[in-house]
């Protein structure tokens, strides 16, 4: 794409997103970008680092968990809370990051969705989170010791579309960092990427990391918006929500995971009626995107555009 | 009577007998599991759902045709092997060739589905089955029902007759040179990819009879499998799939370790398999019968 174009296409996605609140229900649009922004932090980790994660749930819901504590039962400021459950996530995926890299390929995904069970289980027992109902009730305060209000859906989705453009900017950060190329590089070819000098453990688990605490920052956001947390939220089935919103957008393109979320959130939304019925078409999807659309609705869009202009094949530098 | 460091013995042998009974459905499941990766290089995330139709497909025959529950032992992992076999030949076989990610998430795809489907004609909170043999024997220090005693020793049998097809018979000797090298076992002339597809409905078909044994004891329900195939992964990954009798060893291991953490710590006994099973990374992280491939 040429800058002008570039441009262009930044420019009506901004408007897009500054103008949505007033045409769309806000808390709907909010609980998206949560999504998205979680739905992101997954494909770093497997789409950039080759690891995948199958229980990405467990620092969603455990941030959750942590902001609605501190907000509610020690009476903080919201943006501790955020620290809380972004703080908290990270040291988890830390533990189960440091135990889980120790195997590899469908292994890591078997032992995140174990450790994703384990906390499960911590959850409905554990006396802070409020078992089987959920923390309820979490009051939305001001933020900046009462500079910003937040009880407008409005003002509070601006708020929520800032945290998600700067998790959001993280992430493209790591990916275009040096860190970011050495992780493409052990997802290729870890053997070669270790003969050469890295580390490859402490490259994936501080992706691992990164990826949960960005996951707990979506999590924490995601409570403050919608004023619970619950066990959904920690539950495997999220888990595997999270790898249909990656794999339906594109896996390893940066947008495709905010597009996937995106089509998810309203399939649920629209579906709502059809009860149970709604995991039956998430599993088709499922089959039909493994079978035939492993390139997701992004990934398949620019192949499409590749292919429509072959004249534009010149090596481009690198960015 | 004698007590045990204040636990009363009806407790402990009652919970230990649990415990085995679990186990034996790890067992179980963690083999089928073990020989499809072996073969087709899947992780069956499929394998909770086909239990699950194991204890339908009994239920419903039963219900429907007064089908007794001896016949519904061999007749039902049929039927669900069967569709196994459907379900490889026209999904699971188009994505061999790639990551072992993608047979993963084809599976659990798949899983909701069936599981989704169950659900909205039947509904989630299940139905009883009952037990084809009632009553129980009085050991003394514990009361016995003879239907749970008849699993442990099924489910013993079962085991060791797959340990015993696998590793001792001609097809077993196939399939284990199959998952070595398919291509030179191809060049002998066998068909390798109908053995694939064999293995596949003999997994399934055992995940089915696993099914069928457990709907007497627990409730069927269309979420019977969900969470026990959570459970069995980390049984997988604590026994790694390396050697068949390394999986029944560590699924009824797991089971009696569970039983007595109910007896001892109630509240850990949901999460103490997966706490083995991060102790088990610690230390071997291949796990304890794994080789690293």
């Amino acid at each position: 794409m040429s800058s002008d174009r570039r441009l262009l296409v930044t420019l009506v996605v901004a408007a897009v997103a500054l103008a949505a609140p007033w045409i769309f229900y806000p808390i709907f649009l909010m609980k998206a970008l949560c999504l998205a922004l979680f739905a992101c932090a997954f494909n770093l980790l497997l789409g950039y680092a080759g690891l995948m994660s199958f229980g990405h749930a467990m620092f969603l819901g455990l941030a959750g968990y942590f902001y609605g504590h501190v907000v509610k039962a020690w009476d903080l400021s919201p943006e501790i809370g955020l620290l809380a459950g972004v703080a908290g996530a990270a040291v988890l995926g830390l533990v189960t990051g440091a135990l889980a890299i120790r195997r590899q390929g469908i292994y890591f995904a078997m032992i995140t969705l174990a450790f994703a069970q384990m906390v499960f289980f911590f959850c409905v027992q554990a006396p802070f989170t409020g078992g089987e109902d959920g923390l309820q009730g979490i009051p939305r305060k001001a933020l900046l010791g009462g500079l910003i209000p937040t009880r407008d859906d409005h003002v509070l989705y601006y708020i929520v579309l800032a945290i998600f453009l700067f998790g959001f900017g993280t992430i493209y950060r790591i990916i275009h960092s040096p860190f970011g190329q050495v992780l493409k590089a052990i997802r290729d070819n870890e053997q070669r990427a270790i003969s050469l000098g890295y580390e490859a453990d402490r490259y994936k688990l501080l992706a691992f990391v990164l990826s949960a605490a960005l996951a707990g920052l979506a999590g924490a956001t995601k409570a403050m918006v919608l004023q619970f947390a619950t066990l959904t939220d920690v539950s495997a089935g999220m888990s595997g929500e999270v790898v249909l919103m990656a794999l339906v957008g594109g896996l390893g393109t940066i947008v495709g995971p905010v597009v996937g979320a995106f089509i998810i959130v309203t399939m649920q939304n629209y579906l709502a009626f059809a009860g149970e019925f709604v995991l039956v078409i998430q599993g088709a999807i499922f089959v039909v995107i493994v079978l035939a659309f492993r390139k997701g609705v992004v990934g398949e869009l620019a192949e499409w555009w590749k292919r429509r202009r072959p004249a534009a094949t010149t090596p481009k530098p690198a960015e | 009577m004698f007590e045990l460091i204040g636990i009363p013995p009806q407790a402990l042998f009652g919970q230990l007998l649990l415990g085995l009974i679990n186990g034996a459905f790890y067992a179980m499941l963690s083999l089928g599991l073990a020989v499809i990766f072996g073969m087709l290089n899947v992780i069956n995330f499929t394998h909770g759902a086909q239990y699950m139709m194991g204890a339908f497909a009994a239920w419903l025959l039963l219900g429907l045709l007064d089908i007794p529950f001896w016949a519904s032992l061999v007749l039902a992992p049929i039927i669900v092997g069967l569709f196994g076999v459907l379900l490889e030949r026209l999904l699971l076989k188009r994505i061999y060739h790639l990551d072992h990610l993608y047979g993963f998430l084809l599976t659990f795809g798949l899983a909701l589905v069936i599981e989704g489907l169950f659900q909205w004609r039947w509904g989630s909170s299940g139905a009883p089955y009952p037990s084809p043999i009632p009553g129980g024997y009085n050991l003394g220090f514990m009361f016995l029902p003879t239907y749970r005693g008849f699993v442990v020793l099924a489910a013993l049998v079962i085991c060791l007759a797959t340990w015993y097809g696998i590793e001792r018979t001609r097809l077993g000797a196939y399939l284990r040179a199959a998952t070595e090298n398919p291509t030179l076992v191809r060049a002998f002339g066998i068909n390798v990819p109908r053995l694939i597809t064999l293995t596949y409905g003999l997994g399934v078909g055992l995940a089915a009879l696993a099914g069928v044994l457990a709907a007497p004891i627990q409730q069927v329900s269309p979420l019977m499998g969900t969470n026990l195939v959570l459970v069995v992964f980390a049984v997988v990954v604590i026994g790694g799939m390396g050697s068949i009798m390394g999986s029944i060893v560590t699924g009824f291991g797991l089971g009696l370790i569970e039983g007595l953490t109910k007896v001892f710590y109630p509240p850990a006994s949901n999460t103490i398999i997966f706490v083995v099973m991060a102790l088990v990374l610690l230390v071997k992280p291949a796990g304890l019968f794994g080789q690293t491939k």
